[in-house]
């Protein structure tokens, strides 16, 4: 199975690499919508809730880019009849797009976490960094699991880019509660978190669940 | 223990929700015999493809392909059954070479196997190339080479020889036509053609088997009035 997802994986981010429609899209979104905060919000500097209410939401909504783009490919050019007919478990299908988004997120991070501290946050960033990693490492965890399993649930109806959204959004909820609370007080001036282990523990409770029922369900979702 | 027949339905039927796409489909197959599937446009020509290539279920009726019993031991023989349907599956950024290796890696084949199968289509000095940048013939004989990669016991085609000039159609005679050897199940509006490299001949009308007849025996004026 870890063979077969390493392929798939391994072809999602050579296409990727080729094409340029995913995370370049996810990035430049992520960054408009900080400047238009920047200028929307109209004061010289964000801090605690509301940081971290805006760096969280903006990149929820950049994932969903990312999640209706995530079976793109597949859809348009009969990968998916393609992995049916191969004698592979398809299980592997869900283990590689889950990897591919959560890629996608972390290089998306990477130039958004530095944009937003530049753009709108008060506080130095710099020092919440370690602890900020560890938040968006587990957040992009269970983002990458529910998103995998939303965008195959839409990758064969119509309206996928309007089911995208509304299944992903309401399942995320926990998962952004936890990433906000846990970074809130990490974005205050000299901010310590005394409940960062609480929102760990959340965060990694979301994601073992959402993996564990991806894992359980996904060979039903491409099931005709 | 003698080999199982490649294909064995007795009254298949496929629906897409009220509609019924495939009815009453019954007949039998032996291995390395070629069955010609023939009908007007939408007359479940594909469907029939798919079901047996275990992209769909069939609703009622029993399908046997090469021994395994559909839908539930469709894995057994995924391995065994080559499909080349209207659509090449190939991704377009990726080149020949690079598709087909992703192919070997899911069928877990050596990768020498791919520049084997490149030289049997004719394709290894474009094989670097994006599928996109290919011609039809070439992305036609491109999926050839992924439909076969594998050495499958079992052919499933859907007018294989489209896009192809005569040369490229020669060249894949060993490939995907009756020379090969395997078991075939071809899908075509080249009545003329098909009934020249086929053993047994079924018609289908508005989804429903009209016969499922060896060559010998089947009247031309029964394939026309499929038509009619």
């Amino acid at each position: 199975m870890i063979r077969t997802a390493s392929a798939i994986l391994r072809k999602d981010l050579r296409i990727e690499l080729r094409t340029k429609e995913t995370v370049p899209a996810m990035t430049l979104f992520t960054v408009t919508v900080y400047v238009l905060f920047h200028f929307g919000l109209d004061r010289d500097s964000l801090d605690g809730e509301l940081a971290s209410g805006v760096l969280w939401v903006t990149l929820l909504l950049a994932a969903v880019i990312g999640v209706t783009r995530l079976f793109a490919t597949e859809r348009e050019q009969g990968g998916i009849d393609s992995l049916l007919l191969a004698p592979v478990d398809r299980t592997a299908l869900f283990v590689a797009k889950a990897a591919a988004l959560f890629l996608y997120l972390l290089l998306l991070e990477v130039v958004a976490v530095p944009v937003f501290g530049l753009l709108l946050l008060g506080p130095d960033l710099f020092d919440a960094l370690p602890e900020l990693a560890l938040i968006l490492l587990l957040a992009d965890v269970g983002l990458a699991a529910v998103g995998a399993l939303v965008s195959a649930l839409a990758a064969e109806t119509r309206a996928r880019e309007l089911i995208v959204p509304l299944l992903l959004l309401p399942l995320v909820v926990p998962l952004l509660i936890g990433a906000a609370s846990a970074t809130e007080p990490l974005l205050r001036e000299g901010g310590q978190s005394e409940d960062l282990g609480r929102y760990l523990a959340l965060l990694g409770g979301y994601d073992l669940v959402f993996v564990l029922i991806a894992l359980g369900v996904f060979d039903y979702l491409l099931d005709d | 223990m003698s080999e199982p027949p490649a294909l064995e339905l007795e009254g298949l039927e496929r629906r897409y929700g009220e509609r019924i796409a495939l009815s009453g489909v019954t007949l039998r197959l032996e291995p390395g015999q070629t069955l010609a599937v023939i009908g007007a446009n939408g007359a479940g020509k594909s469907t029939l493809l798919r079901v047996l290539a275990g992209l769909l279920r069939p609703h009622s009726g029993s399908a046997r392909v090469l021994g395994a019993q559909l839908p539930g031991e469709t894995w057994r023989v995924r391995a065994r059954i080559g499909y080349l349907g209207h659509d090449p599956l190939l991704y377009r950024e990726l080149s020949g070479r690079e598709n087909l290796v992703y192919q070997s890696r899911l069928y877990g084949l050596p990768i020498e196997r791919v520049d084997e199968a490149l030289a049997e289509v004719g394709l290894e000095r474009r094989s670097g190339e994006p599928v996109r940048d290919l011609s039809k013939g070439m992305v036609q004989r491109l999926a050839a080479a992924r439909a076969t990669l594998h050495a499958p016991d079992l052919l499933l085609l859907d007018e294989p020889r489209a896009n192809l000039d005569p040369a490229a159609a020669e060249r894949l005679e060993p490939l995907i036509g009756r020379a090969s050897g395997r078991a075939r199940v071809l899908v075509t509006h080249d009545v003329d053609a098909a009934l020249a490299e086929t053993d047994v001949v079924l018609g289908l009308r508005g989804g429903r088997q009209a016969f499922a007849l060896p060559v010998a025996e089947l009247n031309r004026q029964r394939t026309r009035e499929l038509y009619t």
